[in-house]
């Protein structure tokens, strides 16, 4: 049984659907990924999962239970976070703020101290500017205070929208970098990413989704040998 | 020069009071982008239960010192409001939380008129003349005069700004808030149960409209059930004024506006050559929340100017 399960998902805005009946799998510890194009329903869907949109029609099951219709705050307190697309740092808040807020759900003080230990040993920059306002920050700094924020939460499942997007190709890696060591300590990820070759060579399989359904599928080398996702996203 | 010292203590005053209900607007405001209008009737309701709890026990604790009576209606009235608050934002904000903007918008304005009419039922439509229940000493300090009250009244509404700032910077709640005020969404997905912080706001702000009504009632010796429109109207312009959303704008917007008007109060007919008197205090108000709107709309502390108002 796999940690999240997604049978059928339909998202609507108004009358229109954004996604049209998809499944998918993440089993505990596997990183996956979505790939595809802009308005294909990737955004759509991670929504969905993390609770901020309910799905039109379909089932989601993290960890054996029924999850639609449980807002996200109470999610995350069962371990299944989100770190937003455009990052969505508090710019007013300094970086400890957001790395606390991050941790909101979390109780016991040695617990976050510990937490916000291994934030800081992944991201030293975050440690160095932690008075600072995050308002201020880099665009590379706040996806890395937005991760570490993700992590605060301690996740068994961690939806990552769009990561990359709108970084310097040198920051790029450096996210993929620290992804990699994420999932290295035994976070489950479900990344959304545009950038499908970092994608592809960090996942251990992925779909590809096109106006709402899912295209194709495999395991991240098959998918990334493929003629159609090559000429589609790896051009 | 006299007077002018005179008007400006009572312009701290007034500013004092009109700074706390501008919070109970810039709180809300701040979160869910709500001019909740109907926040001035707080004040009036908070002035009115107090002066009830006042004449229900002081005939029956005859022994009773003035202070302590003005504490316990206080309290009653504080936790009267926290209710009232918490019931209107459940009854008539919530439902409309993802509605278009005019749609809460006028059901404030309807909330507004249901409580100034529920109160009228309640208290009946005569002034009630509030008992003095503090001395009534008063102190010279340079050339003006200052009531006890009013000294109070001050350093209540200082403690009270304080504690607000300590709280909305130093708690896990009030980082929470902050954090709901820049982006809902976001905090809801790091755990935040974005209608406990909703209902903390308005919580707040009619604690704060509360004592400032008893504050209205003490400072004027007055209370009734219409008091609450203009002040919650004048508090408003505050908040504008300071720039809505902003806690320590909806404070130096208290105050400012409470200076300005009593200044204007003592000199509007000297420099009007008799043309217009101290009763065009409160057109004044109005006419700055005009030139703020035209002149800098995200007002003295704001930051961004929104498609929200």
């Amino acid at each position: 049984m796999s940690l999240l399960e997604v049978r059928g998902l339909q998202v609507a805005y108004g009358g229109i659907r954004a996604v049209r009946g998809i499944d998918l799998d993440v089993p505990e510890g596997e990183v996956r990924c979505l790939i595809g194009a802009n308005g294909a329903g990737k955004t759509s869907t991670l929504k969905a999962l993390s609770g901020l949109l309910t799905p039109a029609a379909g089932g989601i099951r993290y960890d054996g239970q029924d999850i639609v219709g449980i807002p996200p705050h109470r999610l995350v307190r069962q371990g299944l976070a989100m770190a937003p697309e455009g990052r969505g740092i508090f710019g007013r808040l300094t970086v400890l703020e957001n790395l606390q807020m991050g941790a909101y759900s979390q109780t016991g003080s040695a617990r976050i101290q510990s937490s916000l230990e291994r934030v800081f040993e992944l991201f030293p920059r975050l440690a160095e500017r932690r008075r600072q306002t995050a308002g201020t920050l880099s665009g590379g700094e706040q996806q890395m205070l937005s991760l570490g924020r993700a992590l605060m939460a301690r996740p068994r499942l961690l939806l990552l929208d769009e990561p990359t997007m709108g970084l310097a190709p040198r920051m790029v890696s450096a996210v993929f970098d620290a992804l990699r060591l994420i999932a290295g300590q035994g976070v489950t990820l479900l990344l959304v990413e545009q950038n499908a070759r970092m994608a592809l060579r960090l996942a251990n399989y992925g779909y590809v989704l096109e106006s709402g359904t899912v295209a194709l599928q495999g395991t991240a080398e098959t998918l990334a040998e493929d003629p159609r996702v090559r000429e589609a996203y790896l051009g | 020069m006299d007077i002018f010292i005179q008007q400006l203590v009572n312009g701290v005053v007034l500013g004092s009071i009109y700074a706390l209900v501008a919070l109970g607007y810039t709180l809300v405001y701040g979160i869910l982008g709500l001019i909740n209008f109907a926040h001035g009737e707080l004040v009036m309701v908070g002035a009115l239960v107090a002066l009830s709890v006042v004449r229900t026990l002081s005939p029956l604790l005859p022994g009773l010192p003035g202070w302590v009576l003005a504490l316990l209606g206080t309290a009653v009235a504080a936790g009267v409001c926290a209710l009232l608050a918490i019931l209107i934002e459940r009854v008539a904000y919530r439902p409309l939380r993802h509605a278009p903007r005019l749609a809460p918008l006028i059901t404030a304005i309807g909330v507004s008129i249901a409580l100034q009419n529920l109160a009228m039922v309640i208290w009946g439509r005569q002034y009630h003349s509030v008992p003095p229940l503090l001395p009534a000493a008063s102190h010279q300090f340079a050339g003006a005069a200052i009531t006890e009250v009013q000294i109070l009244i001050v350093a209540l509404a200082a403690l009270l700004m304080a504690g607000l700032i300590g709280l909305v910077h130093r708690t896990r709640l009030g980082r929470a808030m902050r954090a709901c005020a820049e982006n809902i969404q976001v905090a809801e997905l790091m755990g935040v149960n974005v209608n406990a912080i909703v209902v903390a706001a308005f919580v707040i702000g009619a604690v704060l409209a509360a004592v400032a009504g008893v504050m209205v009632s003490a400072n004027y010796g007055l209370a009734h059930y219409h008091m609450g429109f203009l002040l919650g109207l004048k508090a408003f312009t505050a908040a504008v004024l300071g720039g809505i959303g902003n806690v320590g704008g909806a404070m130096l917007g208290g105050l400012l506006l409470g200076i300005m008007e009593s200044l204007g109060a003592g000199y509007l007919e000297d420099l009007s050559g008799g043309f217009l008197g101290s009763h065009y205090q409160d057109v004044l108000a109005f006419f700055v929340l005009i030139l703020v709107l035209v002149s800098r709309p995200s007002g003295l502390l704001g930051e961004r100017v929104g498609q929200r108002a």
